[in-house]
């Protein structure tokens, strides 16, 4: 039983994944580790919480397509990604590029961890500041 | 005293940013074209594959492109205002019939009416990936000079039209009601 479980597991994922043409797209393996990698970096635009690696929406299928074009034309990542910022805007990357419009997501994270870490600075420092009452109680006791 | 309201005056902040983010409506994704120059295009006709259309077409003249499919739910709703808009011969519709099959789209016009003065024929989605497309119905607002002045996402109707577009093409024509 408890292998029959395991296999059905297993078998889930495959399941999804032989819905999307992910077959080797190029016999050049450093081709197809760079077309991998753009293709995880890029939305559905349709599915909008997928990457078009891992979307068999039509458009993602169309724009996995442009993306082999453009590689086996020789084009550069940051071509490819123009590419696709011009017509969908920086949403379309999973990895938005430092520019004025996409600033504030870059530093937001840090921003909030400054925050986080001066209140909880402050806090510490609050209490250690306060008589340790208990502890006198115990000592005189 | 600081203390006890700084939480409340954080929650205070929180709740109108939460409030508008909650009403927008994430599937609409501005187009980056607007206020730019749309894309050149040119595709053969749904009707006469012999013959062309594209954007030298509509070159000088406020046009509409309508994106549609007859895959698309909402491209039916939409298509009675098309025809409506369309007999009122205030501006030229374009379509863009994306990714569909060429006899699917014929009869399609042949049954419920032909809006546009021209529909290309964009089988492999390629023109629709150069104008931004991700899903049917999508309405482009085009100026004479070839600038996109507006995107609609979702089926038009008579509200958005009046609200969204008709301040648009007044504007581009200079005139004022």
């Amino acid at each position: 039983m408890k292998h029959l479980l395991l296999a059905l597991t297993l078998l889930l994922p495959s399941a999804v994944a032989l819905a999307i043409d992910t077959g080797k797209a190029f016999d050049d393996p450093v081709l197809q580790a760079r077309y991998e990698k753009i293709i995880s970096e890029v939305r559905c635009l349709k599915c909008q919480n997928q990457t078009i690696k891992d979307s068999n929406a039509f458009l993602a299928g169309d724009l996995r397509r442009e993306i082999r074009r453009m590689l086996q034309e020789g084009k550069s990542d940051a071509e490819i990604f123009d590419f696709l910022v011009v017509r969908y805007g920086e949403f379309a990357l999973y990895k938005p590029r430092m520019s004025g419009k996409t600033l504030v997501l870059w530093i937001a994270p840090l921003l909030f961890i400054g925050i986080g870490g001066l209140i909880v600075f402050r806090v510490i420092r609050g209490r250690m500041a306060m008589p340790l009452d208990d502890e006198d109680e115990i000592a005189v006791g | 005293m600081l203390r006890y309201l700084a939480p409340i005056i954080v929650f205070a902040i929180m709740i109108p940013v939460f409030l508008i983010g909650l009403n927008r409506d994430p599937t609409e994704l501005p187009s980056p074209y607007i206020g730019k120059t749309g894309p050149q295009f040119e595709l053969p006709r749904l009707l006469d594959a012999q013959q062309t259309v594209g954007s030298a077409d509509y070159a000088g003249n406020i046009a509409l492109i309508n994106v549609w499919a007859t895959w698309c739910v909402g491209c039916r709703q939409e298509h009675g205002f098309l025809l409506k808009l369309a007999a009122k011969n205030d501006l030229s519709i374009y379509g863009i019939n994306w990714r569909d099959r060429r006899e699917d789209a014929v009869s399609w016009l042949d049954q419920l009416g032909n809006p546009y003065v021209a529909s290309g024929f964009d089988a492999d989605g390629r023109v629709g990936i150069d104008w931004g497309v991700y899903g049917a119905p999508e309405t482009f607002l085009i100026d004479a000079d070839g600038t996109v002045l507006y995107k609609h996402i979702s089926p038009l109707n008579q509200a958005v039209w009046d609200e969204e577009f008709v301040p648009r093409i007044q504007a581009a024509r200079g005139e004022s009601r």
